[in-house]
Protein backbone atom coordinates (compact mmCIF):
# COMPACT_ATOMS: atom_id res chain seq x y z
CA UNK A 1 0.00 0.00 0.00
CA UNK A 2 2.74 2.50 -0.94
CA UNK A 3 6.21 3.26 0.26
CA UNK A 4 6.76 2.88 4.01
CA UNK A 5 8.22 6.38 4.00
CA UNK A 6 4.74 7.74 3.37
CA UNK A 7 2.78 5.50 5.67
CA UNK A 8 2.35 8.14 8.37
CA UNK A 9 -0.73 10.31 8.58
CA UNK A 10 -0.37 13.62 6.74
CA UNK A 11 -3.02 15.20 8.91
CA UNK A 12 -1.09 15.70 12.10
CA UNK A 13 -1.92 18.32 14.69
CA UNK A 14 -0.21 21.68 14.59
CA UNK A 15 0.85 23.28 17.90
CA UNK A 16 -2.23 25.49 17.77
CA UNK A 17 -4.46 22.43 17.81
CA UNK A 18 -5.50 22.61 14.19
CA UNK A 19 -5.27 20.06 11.44
CA UNK A 20 -3.63 22.18 8.80
CA UNK A 21 -4.40 19.82 5.95
CA UNK A 22 -8.09 20.15 6.68
CA UNK A 23 -7.79 23.94 6.70
CA UNK A 24 -6.15 23.72 3.29
CA UNK A 25 -8.87 21.39 2.10
CA UNK A 26 -11.45 23.95 3.17
CA UNK A 27 -9.54 26.55 1.19
CA UNK A 28 -9.77 24.31 -1.84
CA UNK A 29 -13.51 24.14 -1.25
CA UNK A 30 -13.72 27.89 -0.81
CA UNK A 31 -12.19 28.50 -4.18
CA UNK A 32 -14.53 26.10 -5.93
CA UNK A 33 -17.65 27.10 -7.80
CA UNK A 34 -20.57 28.28 -5.72
CA UNK A 35 -23.21 25.77 -4.78
CA UNK A 36 -26.17 26.11 -2.47
CA UNK A 37 -29.16 24.31 -1.08
CA UNK A 38 -32.50 25.36 0.38
CA UNK A 39 -34.88 23.26 2.40
CA UNK A 40 -38.52 24.12 1.80
CA UNK A 41 -41.55 22.92 3.70
CA UNK A 42 -42.33 20.34 1.04
CA UNK A 43 -38.98 19.57 -0.54
CA UNK A 44 -35.34 20.52 -1.02
CA UNK A 45 -33.52 22.25 -3.88
CA UNK A 46 -29.79 22.21 -4.55
CA UNK A 47 -28.08 24.27 -7.21
CA UNK A 48 -24.62 25.05 -8.48
CA UNK A 49 -22.78 27.12 -11.05
CA UNK A 50 -21.47 25.14 -13.93
CA UNK A 51 -18.74 27.33 -15.36
CA UNK A 52 -16.83 25.37 -17.94
CA UNK A 53 -13.27 26.27 -18.89
CA UNK A 54 -14.08 26.77 -22.56
CA UNK A 55 -17.07 27.01 -24.88
CA UNK A 56 -15.74 23.97 -26.64
CA UNK A 57 -16.54 21.75 -23.67
CA UNK A 58 -19.63 19.60 -24.18
CA UNK A 59 -21.69 20.80 -21.24
CA UNK A 60 -24.07 17.85 -21.37
CA UNK A 61 -21.23 15.57 -20.37
CA UNK A 62 -20.60 17.45 -17.13
CA UNK A 63 -22.96 16.59 -14.29
CA UNK A 64 -22.18 18.28 -11.04
CA UNK A 65 -25.40 17.26 -9.32
CA UNK A 66 -25.69 13.51 -8.82
CA UNK A 67 -28.19 11.27 -7.12
CA UNK A 68 -27.04 8.85 -4.46
CA UNK A 69 -30.34 7.01 -4.17
CA UNK A 70 -33.69 7.65 -5.86
CA UNK A 71 -34.58 9.95 -2.98
CA UNK A 72 -31.24 11.56 -2.14
CA UNK A 73 -29.19 13.92 -4.30
CA UNK A 74 -25.88 15.66 -3.77
CA UNK A 75 -23.93 18.68 -5.03
CA UNK A 76 -20.42 19.84 -4.19
CA UNK A 77 -17.94 22.67 -4.14
CA UNK A 78 -14.29 21.88 -4.65
CA UNK A 79 -12.47 19.18 -6.56
CA UNK A 80 -14.59 17.30 -9.05
CA UNK A 81 -12.58 14.05 -9.05
CA UNK A 82 -12.76 13.80 -5.25
CA UNK A 83 -16.50 14.28 -5.54
CA UNK A 84 -16.79 11.39 -7.98
CA UNK A 85 -15.00 9.07 -5.55
CA UNK A 86 -17.30 10.07 -2.70
CA UNK A 87 -20.40 9.62 -4.83
CA UNK A 88 -19.24 6.14 -5.74
CA UNK A 89 -18.59 5.19 -2.13
CA UNK A 90 -21.86 6.68 -0.88
CA UNK A 91 -23.89 4.90 -3.53
CA UNK A 92 -22.29 1.64 -2.51
CA UNK A 93 -23.08 2.25 1.15
CA UNK A 94 -26.68 3.13 0.34
CA UNK A 95 -27.03 -0.07 -1.68
CA UNK A 96 -25.48 -2.17 1.07
CA UNK A 97 -27.98 -0.77 3.53
CA UNK A 98 -30.78 -1.60 1.15
CA UNK A 99 -29.48 -5.10 0.61
CA UNK A 100 -29.46 -5.73 4.35
CA UNK A 101 -32.73 -4.10 5.37
CA UNK A 102 -34.65 -3.95 2.06
CA UNK A 103 -35.46 -0.37 3.00
CA UNK A 104 -34.21 2.87 1.47
CA UNK A 105 -31.46 4.36 3.61
CA UNK A 106 -32.54 7.33 5.75
CA UNK A 107 -30.78 10.57 4.80
CA UNK A 108 -29.12 10.96 8.21
CA UNK A 109 -27.63 7.47 8.03
CA UNK A 110 -26.15 8.02 4.55
CA UNK A 111 -24.73 11.38 5.58
CA UNK A 112 -23.25 9.82 8.71
CA UNK A 113 -21.56 7.07 6.75
CA UNK A 114 -20.25 9.43 4.06
CA UNK A 115 -18.90 11.72 6.75
CA UNK A 116 -17.22 8.72 8.38
CA UNK A 117 -15.42 7.99 5.09
CA UNK A 118 -14.25 11.57 4.86
CA UNK A 119 -13.01 11.45 8.44
CA UNK A 120 -11.09 8.24 7.74
CA UNK A 121 -9.06 10.10 5.17
CA UNK A 122 -7.99 12.59 7.85
CA UNK A 123 -6.64 9.87 10.10
CA UNK A 124 -5.09 7.29 7.80
CA UNK A 125 -1.60 6.85 6.47
CA UNK A 126 -0.56 8.04 3.04
CA UNK A 127 -3.82 9.69 2.08
CA UNK A 128 -5.01 13.28 1.97
CA UNK A 129 -8.40 14.71 2.97
CA UNK A 130 -11.07 15.10 0.30
CA UNK A 131 -11.07 18.55 -1.29
CA UNK A 132 -14.87 18.84 -1.42
CA UNK A 133 -17.75 19.91 0.74
CA UNK A 134 -21.00 18.19 -0.06
CA UNK A 135 -24.58 19.37 0.16
CA UNK A 136 -26.82 16.33 0.49
CA UNK A 137 -30.52 16.81 -0.16
CA UNK A 138 -33.05 14.10 0.52
CA UNK A 139 -36.62 13.30 1.44
CA UNK A 140 -37.42 10.39 3.72
CA UNK A 141 -39.80 9.51 6.55
CA UNK A 142 -38.49 12.47 8.54
CA UNK A 143 -39.39 14.89 5.77
CA UNK A 144 -37.13 17.02 3.60
CA UNK A 145 -33.53 17.29 4.80
CA UNK A 146 -30.41 19.19 3.77
CA UNK A 147 -26.97 18.35 5.12
CA UNK A 148 -23.54 19.82 4.52
CA UNK A 149 -20.52 17.54 4.90
CA UNK A 150 -17.04 19.04 5.22
CA UNK A 151 -13.60 17.58 4.41
CA UNK A 152 -13.03 17.03 8.12
CA UNK A 153 -16.01 14.71 8.25
CA UNK A 154 -18.23 17.02 10.28
CA UNK A 155 -21.77 17.39 9.07
CA UNK A 156 -24.51 19.89 9.77
CA UNK A 157 -28.17 20.05 8.97
CA UNK A 158 -29.14 23.32 7.30
CA UNK A 159 -32.33 25.10 6.40
CA UNK A 160 -30.35 26.86 3.69
CA UNK A 161 -26.65 26.97 2.99
CA UNK A 162 -24.06 27.89 0.42
CA UNK A 163 -20.47 26.83 -0.24
CA UNK A 164 -17.64 27.81 -2.55
CA UNK A 165 -16.50 31.13 -3.94
CA UNK A 166 -19.30 33.46 -3.09
CA UNK A 167 -20.25 31.86 0.17
CA UNK A 168 -20.56 34.88 2.49
CA UNK A 169 -22.67 36.97 0.08
CA UNK A 170 -24.79 33.98 -0.78
CA UNK A 171 -25.39 33.12 2.87
CA UNK A 172 -26.32 36.71 3.71
CA UNK A 173 -28.72 36.74 0.79
CA UNK A 174 -30.23 33.44 1.92
CA UNK A 175 -30.55 34.60 5.52
CA UNK A 176 -32.59 37.56 4.37
CA UNK A 177 -34.81 35.59 2.04
CA UNK A 178 -35.37 32.35 3.88
CA UNK A 179 -38.71 31.67 5.55
CA UNK A 180 -39.68 28.48 7.35
CA UNK A 181 -42.89 28.01 5.40
CA UNK A 182 -41.34 28.39 1.98
CA UNK A 183 -42.77 26.17 -0.73
CA UNK A 184 -40.55 24.25 -3.12
CA UNK A 185 -41.05 26.56 -6.11
CA UNK A 186 -40.30 29.61 -3.94
CA UNK A 187 -37.13 27.84 -2.88
CA UNK A 188 -36.12 27.20 -6.49
CA UNK A 189 -36.74 30.86 -7.30
CA UNK A 190 -34.64 31.97 -4.34
CA UNK A 191 -31.88 29.52 -5.26
CA UNK A 192 -31.62 30.92 -8.76
CA UNK A 193 -31.63 34.49 -7.49
CA UNK A 194 -28.90 33.66 -5.01
CA UNK A 195 -26.76 32.10 -7.71
CA UNK A 196 -27.35 35.11 -9.90
CA UNK A 197 -26.07 37.41 -7.14
CA UNK A 198 -22.49 36.30 -7.43
CA UNK A 199 -22.57 35.15 -11.02
CA UNK A 200 -19.84 36.45 -13.30
CA UNK A 201 -21.31 36.84 -16.72
CA UNK A 202 -24.69 35.89 -18.07
CA UNK A 203 -26.70 33.28 -16.16
CA UNK A 204 -28.51 30.79 -18.37
CA UNK A 205 -29.91 27.28 -18.31
CA UNK A 206 -26.60 25.99 -19.63
CA UNK A 207 -24.29 27.28 -16.94
CA UNK A 208 -26.19 26.30 -13.82
CA UNK A 209 -27.48 22.99 -12.56
CA UNK A 210 -30.50 22.51 -10.33
CA UNK A 211 -31.67 19.41 -8.49
CA UNK A 212 -35.01 19.08 -6.76
CA UNK A 213 -36.75 16.60 -4.52
CA UNK A 214 -40.35 16.97 -3.44
CA UNK A 215 -43.00 15.00 -1.60
CA UNK A 216 -42.91 12.36 -4.33
CA UNK A 217 -39.45 11.49 -2.93
CA UNK A 218 -37.83 11.30 -6.34
CA UNK A 219 -34.69 13.29 -6.87
CA UNK A 220 -34.68 14.92 -10.28
CA UNK A 221 -32.35 17.22 -12.15
CA UNK A 222 -33.55 20.26 -14.00
CA UNK A 223 -32.99 19.75 -17.69
CA UNK A 224 -30.97 22.19 -19.72
CA UNK A 225 -33.13 25.16 -20.52
CA UNK A 226 -32.88 27.45 -23.47
CA UNK A 227 -33.78 31.04 -22.81
CA UNK A 228 -33.72 34.10 -24.95
CA UNK A 229 -31.05 36.63 -23.90
CA UNK A 230 -33.68 39.36 -24.06
CA UNK A 231 -35.96 37.75 -21.47
CA UNK A 232 -33.02 37.04 -19.21
CA UNK A 233 -31.93 40.64 -19.35
CA UNK A 234 -35.39 41.90 -18.47
CA UNK A 235 -36.40 39.49 -15.80
CA UNK A 236 -33.10 38.13 -14.72
CA UNK A 237 -33.69 34.88 -12.98
CA UNK A 238 -37.48 35.08 -13.01
CA UNK A 239 -37.87 33.76 -16.53
CA UNK A 240 -35.60 30.90 -15.67
CA UNK A 241 -37.74 30.20 -12.63
CA UNK A 242 -40.94 30.14 -14.67
CA UNK A 243 -39.48 27.55 -17.01
CA UNK A 244 -38.34 25.52 -14.02
CA UNK A 245 -41.68 25.55 -12.27
CA UNK A 246 -43.46 24.65 -15.49
CA UNK A 247 -41.29 21.65 -15.67
CA UNK A 248 -41.92 20.99 -11.94
CA UNK B 1 -31.55 -38.20 13.89
CA UNK B 2 -31.81 -34.75 12.30
CA UNK B 3 -30.07 -31.90 14.06
CA UNK B 4 -33.30 -29.94 13.86
CA UNK B 5 -34.98 -32.59 15.97
CA UNK B 6 -32.38 -32.68 18.73
CA UNK B 7 -34.13 -30.33 21.14
CA UNK B 8 -37.72 -30.43 19.87
CA UNK B 9 -39.88 -27.36 19.37
CA UNK B 10 -43.22 -26.06 18.19
CA UNK B 11 -43.87 -22.50 17.07
CA UNK B 12 -46.86 -20.82 15.51
CA UNK B 13 -47.80 -17.22 14.70
CA UNK B 14 -51.21 -16.13 13.55
CA UNK B 15 -52.72 -12.89 12.26
CA UNK B 16 -55.92 -11.43 13.67
CA UNK B 17 -57.72 -8.14 13.34
CA UNK B 18 -55.10 -5.45 14.06
CA UNK B 19 -53.36 -7.96 16.30
CA UNK B 20 -51.25 -11.08 16.13
CA UNK B 21 -50.52 -14.06 18.32
CA UNK B 22 -47.27 -15.98 18.62
CA UNK B 23 -47.11 -19.21 20.58
CA UNK B 24 -44.60 -21.91 21.41
CA UNK B 25 -44.33 -25.09 23.41
CA UNK B 26 -42.23 -25.23 26.59
CA UNK B 27 -40.25 -28.43 26.31
CA UNK B 28 -36.50 -28.52 26.05
CA UNK B 29 -35.20 -32.00 25.45
CA UNK B 30 -31.99 -33.75 24.61
CA UNK B 31 -33.35 -36.30 22.16
CA UNK B 32 -35.65 -38.50 24.22
CA UNK B 33 -34.88 -36.98 27.61
CA UNK B 34 -36.81 -33.92 28.78
CA UNK B 35 -34.55 -31.56 30.66
CA UNK B 36 -36.69 -28.41 31.00
CA UNK B 37 -40.40 -27.69 30.94
CA UNK B 38 -40.24 -23.91 31.03
CA UNK B 39 -38.02 -23.12 28.06
CA UNK B 40 -38.58 -19.73 26.45
CA UNK B 41 -38.61 -19.90 22.69
CA UNK B 42 -40.20 -16.54 22.03
CA UNK B 43 -38.37 -13.31 22.77
CA UNK B 44 -39.37 -9.69 22.52
CA UNK B 45 -37.25 -7.50 20.28
CA UNK B 46 -39.31 -4.43 21.02
CA UNK B 47 -42.89 -3.75 22.13
CA UNK B 48 -44.28 -4.47 18.69
CA UNK B 49 -41.92 -7.16 17.45
CA UNK B 50 -41.52 -10.72 18.66
CA UNK B 51 -39.15 -13.42 17.49
CA UNK B 52 -39.57 -17.14 17.99
CA UNK B 53 -36.70 -19.50 17.25
CA UNK B 54 -37.22 -23.22 16.76
CA UNK B 55 -34.60 -25.87 16.15
CA UNK B 56 -31.30 -26.34 17.92
CA UNK B 57 -31.51 -24.48 21.23
CA UNK B 58 -27.88 -23.37 21.34
CA UNK B 59 -28.11 -21.82 17.87
CA UNK B 60 -31.43 -20.25 18.83
CA UNK B 61 -29.82 -18.59 21.85
CA UNK B 62 -26.78 -17.34 19.93
CA UNK B 63 -28.83 -16.11 17.02
CA UNK B 64 -31.16 -14.30 19.39
CA UNK B 65 -28.19 -12.58 21.07
CA UNK B 66 -26.77 -11.48 17.71
CA UNK B 67 -30.12 -10.11 16.60
CA UNK B 68 -30.69 -8.19 19.82
CA UNK B 69 -27.19 -6.72 19.39
CA UNK B 70 -27.96 -5.61 15.86
CA UNK B 71 -31.30 -4.19 16.86
CA UNK B 72 -29.90 -2.23 19.78
CA UNK B 73 -27.28 -0.63 17.52
CA UNK B 74 -29.96 0.14 14.96
CA UNK B 75 -32.07 1.80 17.66
CA UNK B 76 -29.12 3.92 18.77
CA UNK B 77 -28.14 4.95 15.25
CA UNK B 78 -31.53 5.54 13.75
CA UNK B 79 -33.34 6.61 16.92
CA UNK B 80 -36.30 4.39 16.12
CA UNK B 81 -37.44 0.78 16.45
CA UNK B 82 -37.01 -1.58 13.56
CA UNK B 83 -40.05 -2.31 11.47
CA UNK B 84 -40.98 -6.01 11.35
CA UNK B 85 -40.34 -6.20 7.61
CA UNK B 86 -36.90 -4.66 8.05
CA UNK B 87 -36.12 -7.05 10.90
CA UNK B 88 -37.14 -10.00 8.77
CA UNK B 89 -34.78 -8.85 6.00
CA UNK B 90 -32.01 -8.53 8.58
CA UNK B 91 -32.59 -12.04 9.96
CA UNK B 92 -32.62 -13.41 6.44
CA UNK B 93 -29.30 -11.70 5.65
CA UNK B 94 -27.69 -12.92 8.88
CA UNK B 95 -28.80 -16.50 8.25
CA UNK B 96 -27.53 -16.46 4.68
CA UNK B 97 -24.13 -15.21 5.84
CA UNK B 98 -23.74 -18.70 7.27
CA UNK B 99 -24.92 -20.41 4.14
CA UNK B 100 -22.27 -23.15 4.24
CA UNK B 101 -22.28 -23.68 7.98
CA UNK B 102 -25.76 -22.54 9.01
CA UNK B 103 -27.55 -21.88 12.24
CA UNK B 104 -29.86 -24.86 12.77
CA UNK B 105 -32.85 -22.66 13.53
CA UNK B 106 -36.09 -21.79 11.91
CA UNK B 107 -37.22 -18.33 13.02
CA UNK B 108 -40.78 -17.10 13.24
CA UNK B 109 -41.12 -13.31 13.23
CA UNK B 110 -44.30 -11.54 14.22
CA UNK B 111 -44.85 -7.82 14.62
CA UNK B 112 -47.08 -4.83 14.12
CA UNK B 113 -45.91 -2.68 11.24
CA UNK B 114 -46.95 0.71 9.98
CA UNK B 115 -50.54 1.63 10.84
CA UNK B 116 -50.70 -1.33 13.22
CA UNK B 117 -50.85 -3.81 10.40
CA UNK B 118 -49.82 -7.27 11.69
CA UNK B 119 -46.86 -8.88 9.96
CA UNK B 120 -45.76 -12.50 10.27
CA UNK B 121 -43.14 -14.48 8.48
CA UNK B 122 -40.96 -17.51 8.83
CA UNK B 123 -37.83 -18.64 7.06
CA UNK B 124 -35.72 -21.72 6.70
CA UNK B 125 -32.32 -22.08 8.31
CA UNK B 126 -30.54 -20.27 5.48
CA UNK B 127 -32.86 -17.30 5.25
CA UNK B 128 -35.51 -18.08 2.64
CA UNK B 129 -38.34 -15.82 3.73
CA UNK B 130 -41.90 -17.02 3.67
CA UNK B 131 -44.46 -14.26 4.17
CA UNK B 132 -48.00 -15.28 4.98
CA UNK B 133 -51.22 -13.46 5.50
CA UNK B 134 -52.76 -15.97 7.90
CA UNK B 135 -50.34 -18.10 9.90
CA UNK B 136 -46.80 -19.47 9.94
CA UNK B 137 -45.45 -22.52 11.75
CA UNK B 138 -42.06 -23.96 12.63
CA UNK B 139 -40.49 -26.76 14.63
CA UNK B 140 -40.72 -30.53 14.96
CA UNK B 141 -44.49 -30.31 15.25
CA UNK B 142 -44.81 -28.15 12.13
CA UNK B 143 -46.67 -30.70 10.01
CA UNK B 144 -49.38 -31.16 12.64
CA UNK B 145 -49.44 -27.41 13.16
CA UNK B 146 -50.05 -26.80 9.46
CA UNK B 147 -53.06 -29.09 9.57
CA UNK B 148 -54.47 -27.69 12.80
CA UNK B 149 -54.04 -24.05 11.78
CA UNK B 150 -55.45 -24.59 8.32
CA UNK B 151 -58.65 -26.01 9.72
CA UNK B 152 -59.05 -23.67 12.69
CA UNK B 153 -57.98 -20.35 11.13
CA UNK B 154 -60.52 -17.63 10.32
CA UNK B 155 -59.79 -14.15 9.05
CA UNK B 156 -60.08 -11.02 11.20
CA UNK B 157 -60.36 -12.69 14.57
CA UNK B 158 -60.48 -10.47 17.63
CA UNK B 159 -57.68 -10.93 20.19
CA UNK B 160 -59.66 -13.19 22.51
CA UNK B 161 -60.85 -15.49 19.75
CA UNK B 162 -57.37 -15.47 18.23
CA UNK B 163 -55.94 -16.59 21.56
CA UNK B 164 -58.39 -19.49 21.73
CA UNK B 165 -57.63 -20.56 18.17
CA UNK B 166 -53.87 -20.41 18.53
CA UNK B 167 -53.95 -22.25 21.84
CA UNK B 168 -56.15 -25.04 20.53
CA UNK B 169 -54.06 -25.42 17.39
CA UNK B 170 -50.82 -25.54 19.39
CA UNK B 171 -52.00 -28.00 22.02
CA UNK B 172 -53.60 -30.31 19.48
CA UNK B 173 -50.43 -30.37 17.36
CA UNK B 174 -47.88 -30.90 20.12
CA UNK B 175 -49.92 -33.86 21.40
CA UNK B 176 -49.05 -35.59 18.14
CA UNK B 177 -45.34 -34.86 18.51
CA UNK B 178 -43.27 -36.59 21.14
CA UNK B 179 -40.50 -33.99 21.06
CA UNK B 180 -42.61 -30.95 21.86
CA UNK B 181 -45.22 -30.16 24.44
CA UNK B 182 -45.23 -29.73 28.22
CA UNK B 183 -47.59 -26.77 27.98
CA UNK B 184 -47.69 -23.67 25.86
CA UNK B 185 -46.63 -20.04 25.94
CA UNK B 186 -48.89 -17.63 24.07
CA UNK B 187 -48.39 -13.91 23.40
CA UNK B 188 -51.30 -11.94 21.98
CA UNK B 189 -50.17 -8.49 20.83
CA UNK B 190 -52.46 -5.58 20.03
CA UNK B 191 -51.43 -1.97 19.41
CA UNK B 192 -52.12 -1.16 23.05
CA UNK B 193 -51.01 -4.18 25.04
CA UNK B 194 -49.21 -7.49 25.11
CA UNK B 195 -50.96 -10.38 26.86
CA UNK B 196 -48.74 -13.28 27.84
CA UNK B 197 -50.42 -16.52 28.89
CA UNK B 198 -49.19 -19.97 29.90
CA UNK B 199 -51.18 -22.98 28.77
CA UNK B 200 -51.43 -26.24 30.61
CA UNK B 201 -51.71 -29.18 28.27
CA UNK B 202 -50.72 -32.81 28.43
CA UNK B 203 -47.56 -32.78 30.48
CA UNK B 204 -45.71 -35.34 28.48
Amino acid sequence: MGDSQYSFSLTTFSPSGKLVQIEHALTAVGSGQTSLGIKAANGVVIATEKKLPSILVDETSVQKIQCLTPNIGVVYSGMGPDFRVLVRKSRKQAEQYHRLYKEPIPVTQLVRETAAVMQEFTQSGGVRPFGVSLLVAGYDDNGPQLYQVDPSGSYFSWKASAMGKNVSNAKTFLEKRYTDDMELDDAVHTAILTLKEGFEGQISGKNIEIGIIGTDRKFRQAPALTLSPFSLKLYGGVMLMRKMTFWL
Amino acid sequence: MSIFEYNGSALVAMVGKNCFAIASDRRLGVQLQTIATDFQRISKIHDRLFLGLSGLATDAQTLYQRLVFRHKLYQLREERDMKPETFASLVSAILYEKRFGPYFCQPVIAGLGDEDKPFICTMDSIGAKELAKDFVVAGTASESLYGACESMFKENMEPEELFETVSQALLASVDRDCLSGWGGHVYVVTPTEVKERILKGRMD
